[in-house]
């Protein structure tokens, strides 16, 4: 029990093959509540497959990924009701608002109240009037709402694929804030960024994909 | 952070608010979805001018005329089913969201039949009686193409799954699907010739019904399983 409740996420043995490509070869680490992984490696090295793999959305060769204690594979609507998953697509609509972004997206998952989307979205520094649709926005402005909806799901774990792609560096401070005020509230992050990220020592778990 | 559980939203309601979703993108470019039922008005239109204009011959002709335009438009609308989602990562959302993804792409189906397949249903009066189907034929054509377009939508959908990542997947996803769309095909035809022929149209009838539902059962399924190959 002390175990569970101390490493939420454990991935152990992990191997993954891409065509003739060996991505992952037998990577093993534990993330506990209140601490974020930062994931780096140079390009190719398998950021975006590891967190792919972390979000079930690739199935591995073998290992394991656990969450709470219990294999991912077995209980996936549970982990995945836990899990806030943020990939290079936005997955915006262009000919959606940005409120209507969040409450079709965010919305099937939890009831969300005006209150609710007006504070993540001033979170965030959305800066456009309700009319404006989001093929309108530049990059920098859809990124910000795609973490409006990481906010508004509300959830544990935190699965960000370059979080900060597009952003200005007071997005990049933004952000900063966001994943910090996360993790301070006893969540976890796994984050693929060549950003420093502005956390304390005690809360930053740093892998290196080689 | 709340714990898990707390304000979550039935999947019915996720449902609603996706059918609703895709219908107010819809409605923001309308020129996407009335591709295939102007498609569907220009080849039975077409058919009447490149034969014989004899009403009897006509009348011959009409249930194939029908159903085959009926099922090419319906794969023409076929590849607008998923490629936006695929592409923009809604999908991947959708996929990763700890709601049922079967169930959710059975919405996606019901947003597609209603934009692509109930206009087919709709229009089918009007181009029935111009290819000389009596009047009293009208409820049996309509029937038999509301069945068949619901289950055409269904069956495509594990087809739009499976080429979800290809870049130019039309011509594959035509080749994969026809085989599956022809008993829909045969029946649906079927009962629409005997309907205009004012004979008895149940068994080709109940074929088809039961084709429907078994789509309704397992292509949600399917598709979600093949969506989630392709995102991989």
């Amino acid at each position: 029990m002390m175990t569970s409740t101390m490493r939420l996420l454990e991935a152990d043995q992990l191997h993954l093959w891409r065509g003739e490509l060996q991505v992952l070869r037998g990577l093993s680490f534990s993330l506990d509540a209140g601490r974020c992984l930062q994931v780096t490696g140079r390009n190719g090295a398998g950021k975006t497959s590891l967190l792919r793999v972390l979000a079930r959305l690739l199935p591995l060769e073998s290992g394991i990924v656990s969450w709470r204690g219990s294999d991912t594979s077995k209980d996936t609507f549970a982990y995945h009701s836990e899990l806030a998953w943020l990939g290079h697509a936005t997955a915006l609509k262009g000919d959606l608002t940005a409120r209507e972004n969040l409450l079709y997206s965010a919305g099937l998952r939890r009831a969300i109240t005006p209150d609710a989307m007006n504070a993540a979205l001033a979170a965030v520094g959305y800066a456009h009037s309700d009319g404006h649709l989001v093929r309108q926005m530049s990059a920098g402005q859809q990124r910000r709402v795609a973490l409006a909806r990481v906010l508004l799901l509300d959830s544990v774990l935190w699965l960000l694929d370059e979080p900060t792609v597009n952003l200005d560096a007071g997005g990049q401070e933004m952000f900063g804030g966001m994943l910090q005020a996360h993790l301070e509230r006893g969540g976890l992050a796994v984050v693929a960024t060549h950003q420093t990220l502005p956390l304390p020592a005690s809360r930053l778990q740093a892998l290196e994909l080689a | 952070m709340s714990a898990p559980g707390a304000s979550r939203v039935s999947s019915w309601r996720a449902g609603l608010l996706l059918v609703q979703r895709d219908l107010r993108l819809a409605m923001r470019r309308p020129g996407e979805w009335l591709q295939p039922l102007i498609f569907f008005l220009v080849v039975t239109t077409l058919f009447p001018l490149a034969t014989d204009p004899q009403m009897s011959r006509l009348r011959d002709m009409a249930p194939a005329a029908l159903w085959v335009a009926a099922l090419l438009s319906s794969l023409l609308a076929l590849e607008l089913l998923f490629r936006e989602d695929g592409q923009d990562g809604s999908l991947e959302q959708l996929a990763v969201s700890g709601l049922p993804l079967a169930w959710l792409l059975l919405a996606k189906c019901c947003v597609h039949w209603l934009l692509t397949g109930l206009p087919l249903v709709l229009v089918a009066p009007l181009v029935a009686t111009a290819l000389g189907a009596p009047y009293a034929a009208i409820p049996g054509v309509l029937g038999a193409l509301l069945v068949g377009s619901v289950t055409l939508s269904l069956i495509g959908a594990v087809g739009a799954g499976l080429t979800l990542g290809l870049r130019r997947g039309g011509v594959l996803l035509a080749l994969l699907v026809l085989p599956l769309a022809v008993p829909v095909l045969i029946f649906g035809a079927r009962a629409t010739a005997l309907a205009i022929a004012l004979e008895p149209m149940a068994a080709p009838m109940y074929l088809l019904a039961a084709i429907a539902v078994l789509s309704a059962t397992l292509a949600p399924l399917a598709a979600a399983a093949a969506v989630r190959i392709s995102l991989e």
